[in-house]
């Protein structure tokens, strides 16, 4: 790739991202959608199901949760990749931008960099609702960025894959219906808000072997400074994988998409 | 233009079943046929969104497989949806395109506000696009395919879902682009459309192309204009068909009191004459009118099928 096409890449992946960024200005709903819903989240768990779970962790149940919203706020926030790209299918508003010596990649890096602006901003404003309700970072600094870092990457990752699912599904609404249900049970059967212990042995199995509650267990590790095991480590292969599957994917998905 | 043998087939599905065309620079084209007859497959090879299963298509000598990105410099395309993004203004909608063809910023914020002024829509240029009529959003569309100064126009079915007047606005719009010089090739349901547009019309119906030609060949191959009226009573069908008799070479069809002149392309001229016949002759008649032929006259002669059935 020459120097030229290299820039107008970048910049016609700035000039998507912008739009995706203006157009969220404009419906403020979307926005307003998804703080609420992982706050909702936060406080119900912190108030009306904590008290239930015993966890043994320092700072108790709010400080085991925080980690576990913010993995499952970072993982639901493609929900707009998805929902997004199967819009702009069904307008035809790709079809435009695909017959114009636009960068190739642009439309996706703009929809990728804008979404994950944005989960950026979703998590902070939860870690924000979590210092409310009592959680505090015991690590440090630098540890407390690590796990803001590595659940932007987590969201991104997943992000892929609702890029595929959006443009393969091709249409607004059953994107929003079914688009998303897969991390429903990928969420909930991890370590996110209960300990994978209390569940049945069958269940464990699944539990300990998928992506979110390694990167849960990591994000906690670092956000309390409790020991790290695997998790680490396995998050990065996870995400890796996860990545070397649907960026492929997303992209081939996108150029044959119509 | 050219286009060879183009085919495409999707799964058992065959779209195209081996079109040939050439369109000369500065020519306007339309590509007329139903529903499911391919006109849009076309558009969508030609505009390098879809690869052709066979055959090959060429703009301005640039192949729309093996340099894909080169046509995409020299094409605009307006698609049967508008393009455009809701939330964003007119004016944010063609900065961005334009920015998006790599011109540079006051460059693009000028040939936003030229195309704005020249599609009349000044007044809502900085309204969200979600808040304009249909044929307000369609001639912002139609804007932003400009905006990269295409050298070929496409417009897959520019007025589909209008109303008339919006539909009449658009044709406005067009004939002033072909009245610049502009190649343009633009599919349409409508045999009206393509006869207020284009030099050439080239029907097409499950794939291949069935018939090419000016309007007017068109129109005096399936029998051209119809005169047709009901004679009041009955008894007078004889001394009606008298009257008319020799007015031109067409076909005179009669059923009952119903009675259908085909005379061509001279409608007009001939109607005027069938009434001073008629009048003089002392036949009352009803219901008296000059049909034109429509879309659908178009595919019973060349087809044998309605348009509808496709």
């Amino acid at each position: 790739m020459s120097f030229r096409n290299l820039t107008w890449g970048l910049a016609d992946t700035w000039v998507m991202t912008k739009r995706n960024l203006i157009i969220w200005t404009r419906v403020p709903a979307i926005i307003v959608f998804t703080v609420v819903q992982p706050t909702i989240f936060t406080l119900l768990f912190r108030y009306v199901f904590g008290g239930a779970i015993p966890v043994a962790v320092p700072g108790g149940y709010v400080s085991y949760l925080l980690p576990g919203i913010v993995g499952q706020t970072a993982a639901f926030a493609s929900m707009s990749t998805a929902i997004a790209l199967a819009a702009d299918v069904q307008k035809g508003v790709i079809d435009r931008l695909k017959a114009m010596p636009m960068a190739r990649g642009a439309f996706l890096g703009g929809r990728l960099l804008s979404d994950i602006l944005r989960m950026g901003v979703t998590v902070l404003v939860i870690v924000g609702v979590g210092y409310i309700v009592g959680f505090r970072f015991r690590n440090g600094f630098a540890d407390a960025v690590a796990m803001i870092a590595l659940a932007i990457a987590l969201g991104a990752a997943i992000c892929l894959v609702s890029a595929a699912i959006g443009l393969w599904l091709k249409n607004e609404e059953s994107t929003q219906a079914f688009g998303l249900i897969w991390l429903f049970p990928l969420t909930f059967v991890s370590s996110a808000f209960v300990p994978v212990q209390s569940m049945p042995g069958w269940l464990q199995a699944f539990a300990n072997n998928q992506p979110i509650t390694h990167v849960v267990n990591a994000l906690r590790g670092l956000a309390l400074g409790l020991p790290l095991h695997d998790d680490l480590w396995l998050s990065f292969v996870w995400l890796a994988g996860i990545v070397a599957v649907f960026a492929p994917l997303a992209v081939r998905t996108y150029q044959r998409v119509s | 233009m050219e286009v060879f043998g183009l085919r495409k087939s999707f799964g058992e599905v065959h779209a195209l079943r081996g079109i040939d065309l050439t369109v000369d620079r500065g020519t306007v084209v339309g590509l007329l046929g139903p529903n499911g007859a391919g006109k849009t497959t076309a558009v969508r090879i030609l505009t390098t969104l879809l690869r052709p299963t066979a055959g090959h298509a060429s703009v301005l000598g640039f192949d729309v497989v093996r340099q894909a990105a080169a046509v995409r410099e020299v094409i605009g395309l307006a698609g049967q949806a508008t393009s455009l993004v809701e939330e964003l203004t007119g004016r944010e909608n063609l900065e961005m395109l334009g920015r998006l063809y790599h011109l540079p910023k006051r460059e693009a914020q000028l040939r936003a506000r030229d195309l704005l002024d020249r599609f009349d829509l000044v007044d809502a240029a900085d309204r969200q696009v979600r808040t304009y009529s249909g044929g307000m959003q369609r001639r912002l569309d139609l804007a932003g395919s400009l905006v990269g100064r295409p050298q070929v126009l496409f417009l897959d079915e520019p007025t589909t879902g209008l109303d008339p007047r919006s539909r009449i606005g658009m044709w406005e719009v067009i004939r002033q682009l072909v009245h610049e010089g502009a190649t343009l090739l633009l599919t349409t349901q409508y045999l009206e459309e393509a006869d207020e547009l284009a030099n050439e019309i080239v029907v097409i119906d499950h794939g291949e192309i069935i018939a090419v030609g000016t309007s007017d060949e068109l129109k005096d191959r399936i029998g051209g204009d119809v005169i047709e009226f009901t004679v009041t009573d009955p008894a007078n069908v004889a001394l009606a068909l008298q009257s008319v008799d020799g007015l031109c070479d067409g076909r005179v069809d009669v059923d009952d009191a119903r009675i259908a002149v085909h005379v061509g392309s001279s409608g007009s001229e001939l109607l005027l004459q069938v009434v001073r016949r008629l009048d003089g002759a002392d036949v009352g008649v009803t219901g008296l009118g000059l049909r034109r032929p429509s879309l659908d006259d178009v595919f019973l002669a060349l087809t044998g099928h309605a348009a509808e059935n496709a």
